[in-house]
């Protein structure tokens, strides 16, 4: 497969992590913020590979494993209302909510479909006039222009029974406020690569500037992780934070600027609420006023439940990088893919179902 | 986050276009690349045309690679 | 006849008469079927063994197949994978009202190609109409007797430290053409299920040793979740390289597209077989002359270390456990 392959050579990454080892150091920690990267270096085995001179962190960069309960339980109230088709990615079907998840209702009843594209969320609407669909909006900033787009299509195409549940986040914020509780102490950032592909390298300026640690692009393939981590600690050998990109193929500075131009049409910034981070000042996106019949939010009555943490789930703490699944109480016994607890062990790439499924005893911890 | 995978454009028509990679085929929509055109790679994601591509940049990176190793090989 | 099936057709008067008669005896009459009898009555010496299985898939026609084949070749699959001769297979129908004579005249055709490819007989069966939404149109259930040779002593808790593991094709297969098909997620792909009967295969491979100590069909959960099956019955390790495992570029692709793990996948037409060390290559050769193993490769070893875990070697050095499928496969974004 073109693109994908040639990134996978095992004899360069054999290479590249013997070069990596060849530095003179012990022991840095760089945090990755994508749940992509999460996925592909414990797939890849390169947290083993490279311990113990780089130690590879996992921050808040599954955006499913950061949407809080108190927003799945608005998408399972929606679900459960007889008039509307809630369609949503995979990703989210076996989440629990404070008190149930989509999955489950769905076994009660409710129409809950899975899609792979807002594309598909589309045709349903259109199939269904009598129905309403909301589809689920997760993701960040590669997937918010996506969920744009349709609204858009939707609007030009007079779907009028098309609406959005906007639990879409943003980036850079989270990483900054990671930053900003100064909990654990960091060398340098793997930066998101396709939210790269859309925001650019600018937004990260500030990591540098006002953190004094650098920050690497990355693509997904293990040449591209490992290429990333030898650029950090070039900078960090050189004294020199600053932002590069390693994805070049993949990501410009100055991003997709058409794309931005549709994601700021329809959404607006707002105060978004982080599992484990709690409430981050312009984090989040909410659909602007004049799109507000998309809206699920406006255009639905949703009982205020008030929602509930569940009983020794450290998913927030995992999610800041400041705990491993490996010191979650309830990981492998009471939290299992199977019966999961908590989000970070729902996602496939949540640190605990990542370290459950591919990690055992290979982790490098 | 963000599953994206590189796929080849082998037709386009208005908003979308015709896209395959290794037999798999998929309508997918270009609303946000409109620049794309027949022959191009482009990063698709759930459906969506994210960016395009860039093939010079793919192989400046493979010879990064080689550059990177041949620095291990004289030390 | 009607173009749609009716309640009455299941009723057990005429038109349940008429459908059996111009429909199933047609397509797959033999002496002991066409006497209709309450139970089919043969006589069989040797070692027993028995299996039987639902068929739920949707939808009902896929590339490569329909639920008429699926439902045949599952039932002859599960008695090959014990190492036994399938001989007889019963069919019970349950069907929608409303559902399309046309439909039902090909799922019966198709399980009378397959089951003379597979050289079975069906020798009973039974046939109910349910109400509209009582079932998702068609539900088929499949008995399946077959005779053990002597000396074949095969299951899943007799994996042995030192044996291979072999697995007889591609992987990934079927799961990848069903699911191309499902609303919200259509993409296309000249995939096909590799559905097929294995009973060939398998007498073949016991043809050239009877040191096979175990063999699975990797079907729901695919082959890691077959895998872990035999690690856990038989209390053994299982080690396996990435590399050497076939997987289609399509198949490849797909999996890249929605986020899958091919070893997770479906397939109806492969098996996996763990062979005394001594014997593979030969079991492996049989098998690569046999139109269903022709892409057959030894993946992999039983070992004393981590009993009961399953480990992949990657191609880069590392190595990691493979659990078995918790839950369904989904696709995903992220």
């Amino acid at each position: 497969m073109k693109f994908l392959d040639e990134y996978r050579d095992p004899e360069l990454a054999k290479r590249l992590v013997e070069r990596i080892h060849s530095h003179s150091f012990h022991g840095l920690r760089l945090m990755e913020f994508c749940g992509g990267h999460t996925v592909a270096i414990m797939k890849y085995g390169l947290r083993q590979l490279l311990f113990p001179q780089v130690e590879l962190l996992s921050g808040p960069g599954c955006p499913v494993c950061v949407t809080a309960n108190a927003d799945i339980d608005k998408a399972i109230a929606l679900a459960k209302k007889p008039e509307i088709i809630l369609t949503t990615f995979g990703d989210m079907l076996k989440v629990p909510g404070s008190y149930s998840s989509l999955q489950k209702v769905r076994a009660d009843g409710g129409d809950v479909r899975i899609v792979y594209s807002a594309q598909d969320a589309l045709a349903i609407a259109q199939g269904n006039p009598d129905k309403k669909i909301v589809f689920l909006g997760i993701g960040f900033e590669t997937t918010a222009p996506t969920i744009a787009a349709s609204i858009l299509e939707a609007k030009n195409r007079k779907i009028k029974n098309y609406y959005v549940l906007s639990l879409h986040k943003l980036c850079p914020p989270v990483i900054k406020a990671l930053l900003d509780s100064g909990e654990i102490k960091l060398d340098g950032i793997i930066l998101p690569g396709h939210v790269s592909a859309i925001i650019g390298s600018y937004p990260y300026e500030f990591i540098p500037r006002d953190y004094g640690i650098g920050g690497v692009v990355a693509g997904f393939e293990p040449l591209d992780i490992l290429l990333t981590v030898e650029m950090l600690i070039a900078q960090i050998e050189n004294r020199k934070p600053t932002i590069e990109i390693a994805y070049r193929r993949g990501v410009k500075p100055e991003g997709n600027k058409k794309a931005r131009e549709i994601m700021e049409t329809v959404f607006e910034i707002t105060e978004a609420n982080w599992r484990g981070l709690g409430r981050v000042l312009a984090s989040g996106l909410t659909l602007k006023r004049e799109y507000q019949d998309f809206n699920a939010e406006a255009s639905f009555v949703l009982e205020a439940i008030p929602a509930k943490e569940p009983d020794g789930c450290v998913c927030g703490e995992i999610l800041r990088g400041i705990k491993t699944p490996l010191n979650c109480k309830l990981f492998g016994s009471y939290c299992t893919p199977e019966q999961p607890v908590g989000p970070c062990m729902v996602s496939s790439e949540g640190s605990c179902a990542a370290y459950y499924l591919y990690g055992g005893e290979n982790n490098g911890r | 986050m963000c599953l994206a995978v590189p796929f080849q454009v082998k037709s386009i028509e208005g908003d979308y276009a015709h896209v395959e990679l290794s037999g798999v085929s998929r309508k997918v929509s270009i609303m946000l690349t409109p620049e794309v055109t027949v022959g191009d790679y482009i990063l698709v994601h759930t459906g969506y045309a994210i960016a395009k591509i860039d093939e010079a940049e793919a192989q400046e990176t493979l010879k990064l690679f080689d550059e990177c190793l041949k620095v291990v090989e004289t030390e | 006849m009607d173009d749609k099936i009716l309640l009455a057709h299941g009723s057990g008067g005429k038109l349940t008469h008429d459908l059996i008669k111009n429909l199933l005896l047609k397509e797959l009459g033999n002496p002991c079927l066409n006497l209709l009898d309450d139970a089919a009555t043969f006589t069989l010496n040797g070692r027993i063994a028995f299996t039987t299985d639902s068929y739920v898939v949707s939808p009902l026609f896929f590339p490569g197949g329909d639920i008429g084949k699926l439902a045949v070749c599952g039932t002859v699959n599960d008695l090959s994978m014990v190492g036994a001769i399938p001989k007889y297979v019963s069919l019970s129908l349950i069907i929608e009202e409303g559902f399309l004579f046309p439909d039902l005249k090909k799922i019966i055709s198709s399980i009378h190609t397959t089951a003379q490819e597979a050289g079975v007989k069906v020798v009973t069966g039974d046939t109910k109409v349910v109400n509209r939404g009582s079932a998702d149109k068609l539900f088929i259930n499949t008995a399946g007797i077959g005779i053990i040779p002597d000396g074949v002593e095969i299951s899943g808790s007799h994996a042995k430290t030192g044996d291979k593991i072999i697995l007889s094709g591609p992987i990934g297969d079927h799961g990848i053409a069903i699911l191309c098909q499902r609303e919200g997620l259509k993409f296309e792909t000249s995939l096909e299920s590799d559905c097929a009967p294995l009973n060939k295969l398998v007498a073949d491979m016991l043809e050239a040793s009877n040191k096979i100590h175990a063999l699975r069909d990797p079907t729901r959960g695919g082959l890691a979740s077959t895998l872990n099956e035999f690690a856990e019955s038989s209390k053994v390790g299982i080690t396996i390289e990435e590399d050497k495992i076939p997987v289609r570029d399509t198949v490849r692709a797909a999996c890249e597209l929605l986020g899958f793990d091919p070893l997770y996948v479906a397939n109806e037409g492969k098996l996996v077989a763990v062979v005394d060390s001594h014997a593979a290559e030969k079991v492996l050769s049989k098998m690569q002359k046999n139109e269903q193993g022709t892409q057959a490769a030894i993946i992999g070893e039983v070992v004393a270390d981590h009993p009961g875990k399953v480990v992949i070697k990657t191609q880069f050095g590392s190595s990691r456990i493979i659990s078995m499928l918790a839950g369904e496969l989904l696709p995903r974004i992220c």
